[in-house]
This record gives structure tokens, C-alpha cells and sequence, in this order.
């Protein structure tokens, strides 16, 4: 794992590894399905995942949906600015609108994306 | 009348549009051995017949027993503003409020309930109500269980053990380990609870005043199960909170209670009113209705169901809880009869209920062969120990025109001879010596 990347995955989830941490996010696409979010149940710093394992739940005024964890790790920071400003992910979800990062993780699953792949992804669906 | 909607041409009009012959085909699918081959009911009778039939039923209710039985369940006054109000068809014939615009009226009939059981229990927020004190008990378990990811839960034996019977057979196929501490001389076992919380533990379930009758400040319970990061969960008599320390001020993370003292009348399988409230940092994992208030487009107050992502139509199968409603009539009879009694009302009701409990234990205790348990302090319900069985003597005592309390060994092994008397502001010191005379003289 050396320099920065950034992966996709099915579930419309983000991961950009940089050193030995990766962070979280989800798609711009996935913020525009959902609408306004209201809400973002931060998981608890410390929580071990397995890739496609439910990792946290964020609300908008439309739904409530699953974040899953795309790649195995820990949970090692959470976006605290997300309890008070929610709207942070619709505004920029590549950037502030960040949701956690995993410390240790492995990039040890086959259905990452690259960006070009997910791009013909959002098409084909 | 049959009050079945579709008639025999609009069903063979309907198994042909779907191309089936006959309504033995519609259900070919389900298997015979779990179909109804038939009804075993009596033919229909007139109007007249069944009314009749009613109200012979209706006799066998023991209306005339002069009432200290409690258990959960007490034998207050009911104002008659409670059913005046609550009958009133804007209340009566609402349904469940989904539609903000249209049903204002209800939404701030919950709302305010919310706020009365925040105000009597000092929690932060409630929600619009449960089924009763024992299903509202077994969502507070779920709900830490939620907040703690933990699956084990400590209960008192103190508890209602008909509570403790809804936990366990709600959660018989639920990955859920009960651990139950039992009472000592009728009181909480504070060292036992204390070393069995661990980090394993999700929640610690007390009762305040417990099942025994017994007042009791949890504290330092709370406090050491907050050190090991285990939710504190307390059910409670909400008239004792009139004069009694609140799960607020003792730092309860949840509480929940039977509402029926609060305005509804004692009834054989209800409805009652499960009542439930927490701090605002857990609202989100907290089932059932909420009602918030708002303002609307121009910037009027109104009120709505709110955090509804918590619930079964948005959130689906991880839905905080199944359940979708509330009792919403019970819980607006209770806000009529909190707003009736009003903050004073309600403590000098308290007060009333433990003076004339005061007043029935001094009585009791003339009583020769008959020991009022003195071990603890006590709201209006306490525990006397008999010479002999407490479920005979109150057979006894109903044919002397008394419901005579509860007989502790129906649940508690080895208590057989202890009987639970509740004293209510409706018994009277006439009432309570005649009590106290049968008592001697079925003995």
C-alpha cells in the first residue's frame, strides 16, 4: 500500500488509503439519491469490521441507510464535525464530508473500484 | 348483520378476475393441517340475547370487593373529567396521527404526555407510549442492548416477577442471557448486583419500590453500573414519584412503568399504559412513537411525529423495535389526570397513599400471628408475613367482601405465608379497620 488511492465499491461507499490509514466516505452519488442527511450514527472508535460488514447508519429526510465497511480494518478516527453538521456529506462528500478511518486495514477484497470502474458502474445501473 | 364487506357476487366477480374457480383453489397453497375446518361458535343471537348474555358476564368482575390488592396495578380514583374529556370524539374516534395537518389535535395531546412523564420520572425525553409497564420493560432491555452491543442483563429479583415473565418469553429465541439477583429480606441484594456487573453486562434492571413494597435509593447501583459501562434501567410507580427520589435524580439511563394508576381503570387484560423515558443522548435508539413540536412555513407551532428513521416503516427490519404504535387514548387519560391533579395534586396524593399505608401497617400489627415486614421503607404497598398460607386467607377474605392483597408464594418460593397489601387515597380508615377485623377473624 504506498501513495494515495481511491477505491469504490457496490455499496456506493469511498476508501482513499493514505500511508497506513484509510478513510472512509460515501459517494457524491450516494448523497444525491439520498437527499438531505439529517443524521449520521458515527460508529464507536475501536469497532473491528469485515468488508461488507454494517459499519454505521445515516438518515436523510428520505431514508435510513447502512454504510458498510469496504474493506476490512478498525476503526480508528470518526468525522465528529457530522453529529453537529450532518449536511457536511452532501456538501462535500469527497472532502469534510468524511466519515471514518480505518487503522490497521487490509485492502484484501476483490470487488474494489477504481474510479474509471465505478464511473461505468453508476452507468450500467 | 355480518360485517363482512364483500359480498357472495363480489367474490365470484373477484376469483374470476384472478382466473381461480373457487375459494377452495385460492388457498389450495396452504397446507390443511394448519386450516380452519370450521368454527365451533353458536348461532347468532338477537341484539337483545347478547346484551343480556354481556351483561350476566359482566357480574362475575368482583365489583364489590373492597380493594388492597396492588401488585403493579392499584385502585386509584378516577376523576370524572378524565372520562368526560377523553371520550370527546375528536379523541375518541382519531386514529393514528400520520398526517400532521390533519391531526394537530392528538400530536399535541402526545406531545404533552411526553412532557408530563418527563416531568414526573426527571428524565429528558419520553416517547408517545407502550402497551403496558411489562412490555415497555422488555423494550428498555432491547434498547440497551442496542446502546451497549452487550446481550447480558442483570434483573432484580425485586422486578415484578410478571414482568420478569413478559422478558423472559419475549426473548426465549433472542441471543439474550438473563441473570436474575435475588432479593434479601424483600431488598435488592446491593453487594450481589454490584459484583455481577461486569463489561459483559448490558443493563442492570431495578424496580422502584419493588415488587415487596420496598422504597429504595439506587444511587450508587447506578453509578457503579455506569463504571463498567452498563445502562441503568428502572421501572417505576408513577404515583410514588410524587414524593419519592426520581430515576432522573438517582441518573437512570432508562425508565419505564405501568401507567394505569394514572387515570385508567383497573381492567382484566387492560388496556393499560407502558410508559418510557430516557436522556436525550439515547432517543435515537429508543422505539415506539415520538411526537416533537415545530414550527410550519409560517412560523406557526404545530407538531409532528419525529426521528421516525428509528422506525419499522422507514428503518425496516433493523427497525428499533416492531412496534409501530402506542396507546395513545390511555396516555392522553393519563395527561387529563396529571393536568387535573396538577403539580401540588400529585404529591399530596403520594403523601395521602403512604399515610394511609402508614396508617394500615400500625393497624395490621395489633393483629395477633400477624407480622408487618419493617425492614425497609415502604410507599404505599408493604409486606406482611401471616400464620399461615396468604393465598387461603385471601380466599377467605373474599367472602368477607375484601380483596385482600397478593400472595407472595405464587411467585417466590418459600414466601407462602407473606401477603403484599396496597392501601390506596381511596380506602378509607373505616374501611381499613373493617380490613383489619376480618383479617383477625379469618385467621
Amino acid at each position: 500500500m504506498s501513495g494515495n488511492a481511491i477505491y469504490f465499491t457496490k455499496d456506493h461507499e469511498w476508501l482513499k488509503v493514505e500511508g497506513d490509514e484509510a478513510t472512509v466516505g460515501i459517494t457524491d452519488h450516494a448523497q444525491q439519491a439520498l437527499g438531505d442527511i439529517t443524521f449520521v450514527d458515527l460508529p464507536k472508535i475501536g469497532k473491528v469490521v469485515n468488508a461488507h460488514d454494517p459499519l454505521l447508519v445515516v438518515e436523510s429526510v428520505k431514508a435510513a441507510s447502512d454504510v458498510y465497511a469496504p474493506v476490512p480494518g478498525t476503526v480508528s478516527a470518526v468525522n465528529e464535525k457530522l453529529a453537529t453538521f450532518p449536511e457536511l456529506i452532501n456538501q462535500a462528500a469527497y472532502a469534510e464530508g468524511w466519515i471514518c478511518k480505518f487503522k490497521p486495514f487490509t485492502l484484501a477484497v476483490n470487488d474494489l473500484m477504481t474510479a474509471e470502474q465505478y464511473k461505468v458502474f453508476l452507468q450500467e445501473n | 348483520m355480518p360485517y363482512i364487506p364483500t359480498t357472495d357476487h363480489d367474490r365470484v366477480a373477484m376469483l374470476q378476475a384472478i382466473g381461480v374457480p373457487d375459494m377452495e383453489a385460492l388457498f389450495a397453497d396452504v397446507p390443511a393441517s394448519v386450516r380452519i375446518s370450521g368454527l365451533n361458535l353458536p348461532l347468532g343471537r338477537s341484539e337483545v340475547d347478547v346484551y343480556e348474555h354481556l351483561h350476566q358476564v359482566s357480574h362475575r368482575n368482583a365489583h364489590h370487593l373492597t380493594g388492597f390488592l396492588g401488585g403493579g396495578y392499584y385502585d386509584h380514583f378516577i376523576p370524572a373529567c378524565v372520562d368526560e374529556l377523553a371520550s370527546r370524539s375528536e379523541f375518541y374516534t382519531a386514529y393514528t396521527p400520520y398526517q400532521p395537518e390533519a391531526s394537530q389535535g392528538t400530536l399535541q395531546a402526545i406531545f404533552e404526555y411526553q412532557t408530563a412523564i418527563c416531568r414526573i420520572t426527571d428524565m429528558e425525553v419520553s416517547n408517545a407510549s407502550l402497551y403496558d409497564g411489562g412490555t415497555a420493560l422488555y423494550e428498555a432491555a432491547m434498547m440497551a442492548i442496542r446502546l451497549t452491543g452487550r446481550r447480558k442483563i442483570l434483573m432484580d429479583s425485586g422486578v415484578n416477577p410478571i414482568y420478569r415473565n413478559i422478558l423472559q418469553s419475549y426473548t426465549r429465541n433472542l441471543a439474550v442471557e438473563f441473570v436474575e439477583i435475588p432479593v434479601v429480606h424483600g431488598q435488592s441484594d446491593r453487594d450481589r448486583i454490584m459484583a455481577a456487573l461486569d463489561d459483559k453486562t448490558a443493563a442492570i434492571i431495578l424496580q422502584n419500590p419493588n415488587f415487596f413494597g420496598a422504597v429504595d435509593d439506587f444511587s450508587d447501583v447506578i453509578q457503579t453500573a455506569h463504571a463498567k459501562g452498563c445502562m441503568a434501567v428502572m421501572s417505576v410507580y408513577p404515583v410514588s414519584l410524587g414524593i419519592l427520589k426520581t430515576p432522573g435524580q438517582m441518573g437512570a439511563d432508562i425508565v419505564t412503568g405501568e401507567g394505569q394508576s394514572l387515570g385508567l381503570p383497573l381492567s382484566f387484560g387492560g388496556p393499560y399504559l407502558g410508559f418510557m423515558a430516557t436522556r436525550l443522548a439515547h432517543v435515537r435508539k429508543m422505539p415506539g412513537r415520538i411526537a416533537g413540536a415545530t414550527i410550519d412555513a409560517n412560523g406557526r407551532r404545530g407538531f409532528v411525529l419525529t426521528l421516525q428513521a428509528r422506525e419499522q416503516h422507514i428503518r425496516r427490519e433493523k427497525a428499533m423495535s416492531n412496534i409501530c404504535s402506542n396507546e395513545a387514548l390511555c396516555a392522553l387519560r393519563a395527561l387529563i389526570y396529571l393536568s387535573w391533579l396538577g403539580k401540588s395534586g400529585f404529591k399530596d396524593l403520594a403523601h395521602i397513599c403512604a399515610q394511609k399505608a402508614e396508617y394500615a401497617k400500625t393497624r395490621l400489627s395489633t393483629i395477633p400471628g400477624v407480622e408487618v415486614k419493617k425492614s425497609a421503607p415502604t410507599f404505599n404497598e408493604f409486606t406482611i408475613e401471616l400464620p399461615c398460607d396468604a393465598s387461603d386467607v385471601v380466599s377467605r377474605m373474599i367472602d368477607r367482601g375484601f380483596a385482600a392483597g397478593f400472595p407472595l408464594g405464587r411467585y417466590y418460593k418459600g414466601m407462602e405465608n407473606y401477603l403484599l397489601i396496597a392501601v390506596t387515597e381511596k380506602r378509607t380508615r373505616e374501611q381499613i379497620g373493617l380490613f383489619a377485623e376480618a383479617l383477625e377473624g379469618v385467621l
